[in-house]
């Protein structure tokens, strides 16, 4: 059997293909073709409904949506965006939080001197800082704007009622976010701040040594009630920025990190973002 | 003979439901996009503040708590710290979660309307935009030195002195006695909460039967806490009374 002679280009073919363009069309063919392509995405791109389908329902970062919505869910001016905003927000915390987290180091003697250091050796790291902060002073308008928007359409009444106390916990870890990353600074602003805040502790009805009844509670004193309970002391001190960023960084996240998915979940099983029936 | 009415155009091919991919995702993203560009202008051209070391022993002031909760900081010229602190916190959590189960109106569930559900609305706005919002502003803005009022174009003096002329009510009626103030204390502060009860369901009370006695009473009472806030903030601010109850334990 006589080998098959090695093709040779055809050059007037070559030069033909390539000034026509038909060389993408085959390049592009001989790529989404290949094992490594079709292993990585599950489906064609070209604009068919079960593309359209599957383009959601085959994405891990995207199933959380239903395939299909009801028109009136697109309309700006019924939702004002703000709920996504929040989440959006929420995310840009984490990846700049995550990247402040590399310079800083919550020990009274290291907290305040790392800002420094991060708002002026490290590269971009005020814009991160800023970032950080201004999405956090952002998210607490967006989060309160949205349940605002909530409850001006009603949005809370059967069968999304306990949705809305999911997002009442959301909006209350937001603000409780917000709040222990107020303290991580360390500086004269975070320090007092968090004092006038952690003070109302002490107040605590039963639980607080300055609090109503609080003399009917064995042992509560100012080193032991709920107050230092928070802060880990009778002051703010580095007991309690040690505290604060670890519920903020770690216990906080988490907790309304799971409060979400089953928020934007339960919007899908409640049947969607409400709309009139 | 009258007319019928025209029939409404037909609108039904348009179809009800769209693809999330791409009409959702498209504009998700342009708004991400948007969001983030916002983001970055706005943390290129401002700083986020950064005071001096922290340290305990030079209390600035004022001392002022987070912006998001000054409102409630401002409630403690009125309140003492276990009712603006504590338990106010709680209660707006706690009847923020209620409110689904309390709002038994079946009417806006889904759209925009003040119509349908006037008292509803009202009472939201109220609570978040005057009790919440202007509160914030106001101490963000006008609580200087020694949490004293300060109007924008006045000087944040340190040494201004304001005269405490505030005294107890049962004090402004002219009760002595300690006991017996805290009894006029309780039987007002009480007396509130009864007849405040007592009116909203004798109004209502051919709900009673459709929304439920448990309901109706937490309703009425989360609203006379919300009214009884206003009340003992205009109290203070035109009468000069401090507390309306005066008991061994704990103040209101």
């Amino acid at each position: 059997m006589a080998t098959k002679p090695p093709e040779i280009p055809n050059i007037a073919e070559m030069m033909d293909k390539i000034k026509s363009g038909k060389i993408f069309g085959e390049i592009a063919k001989s790529i989404t073709e290949s094992q490594v392509w079709t292993s990585t995405f599950r489906h064609g791109y070209a604009d068919t409904p079960r593309n359209r389908v599957l383009q959601i329902a085959s994405n891990v970062w995207l199933h959380l949506h239903p395939v299909k919505i009801h028109r009136h869910a697109l309309r700006i001016k019924f939702t004002w965006c703000m709920g996504g905003i929040t989440f959006l927000l929420f995310l840009s915390t984490v990846v700049t939080g995550v990247i402040l987290m590399f310079y800083y180091r919550p020990v009274g003697e290291y907290a305040y001197f790392d800002m420094k250091y991060l708002q002026y050796d490290v590269p971009f790291g005020m814009l991160m800082r800023n970032m950080h902060r201004w999405a956090a002073h952002a998210m607490v308008i967006t989060v309160w704007l949205h349940m605002f928007r909530v409850f001006l359409t009603g949005s809370y009444k059967p069968p999304r009622e306990f949705n809305w106390v999911i997002g009442v916990f959301l909006v209350t870890f937001t603000l409780l976010l917000s709040f222990t990353g107020y303290l991580l600074p360390w500086d004269q602003l975070a320090m007092w701040a968090v004092t006038v805040g952690t003070n109302m502790a002490r107040a605590t009805p039963f639980l607080g040594n300055e609090g109503p009844f609080q003399e009917f509670v064995f042992g509560v004193s100012p080193r032991y009630d709920a107050r230092s309970m928070l802060i880990g002391g009778s002051v703010v001190g580095p007991p309690a920025l040690l505290r604060f960023y670890v519920l903020h960084c770690i216990f906080i996240p988490l907790v309304a990190g799971a409060l979400m998915i089953v928020h934007f979940w339960r919007i899908r099983k409640d049947g969607g973002i409400s709309g009139p029936l | 003979m009258a007319q019928a009415p025209a029939p409404r155009k037909k609108i039904d091919e348009i179809p009800e439901k769209v693809h999330v991919w791409p009409y959702l995702v498209r504009l998700e993203f342009l708004c991400a996009i948007i969001v983030i560009l916002l983001l970055a202008v706005w943390s290129i051209t401002i700083d986020a503040p950064l005071e001096e070391a922290a340290n305990p022993t030079k209390t600035p002031n004022p001392s002022k708590a987070p912006w998001y909760f000054l409102g409630l900081q401002d409630i403690l010229v009125y309140f003492d710290p276990w009712f603006a602190g504590v338990v106010a916190p709680v209660l707006i959590i706690v009847g923020l979660m209620l409110i689904p189960y309390l709002d038994m109106n079946p009417k806006g569930n889904g759209y925009y309307t003040y119509e349908e559900r006037k008292v509803a609305i009202w009472v939201y706005c109220f609570g978040f935009l005057v009790l919440w919002i202007a509160l914030i502003i106001m101490g963000v803005f006008l609580r200087g030195p020694g949490w004293n009022l300060f109007m924008p174009w006045q000087f944040w003096d340190p040494h201004k002195v304001v005269a405490l002329v505030n005294v107890d009510l049962p004090y402004a009626f002219g009760v002595r006695d300690y006991w017996m103030a805290s009894f006029v204390g309780a039987v007002v502060t009480l007396g509130y909460f009864g007849v405040g009860t007592a009116i909203y369901m004798f109004m209502e009370r051919k709900a009673i039967k459709n929304v439920g006695f448990v309901r109706m009473f937490l309703k009425i009472q989360l609203i006379l806490i919300m009214i009884g806030i206003v009340i003992k903030i205009v109290l203070r601010l035109a009468f000069n009374i401090k507390y309306i109850w005066v008991t061994p334990w704990f103040n209101v």
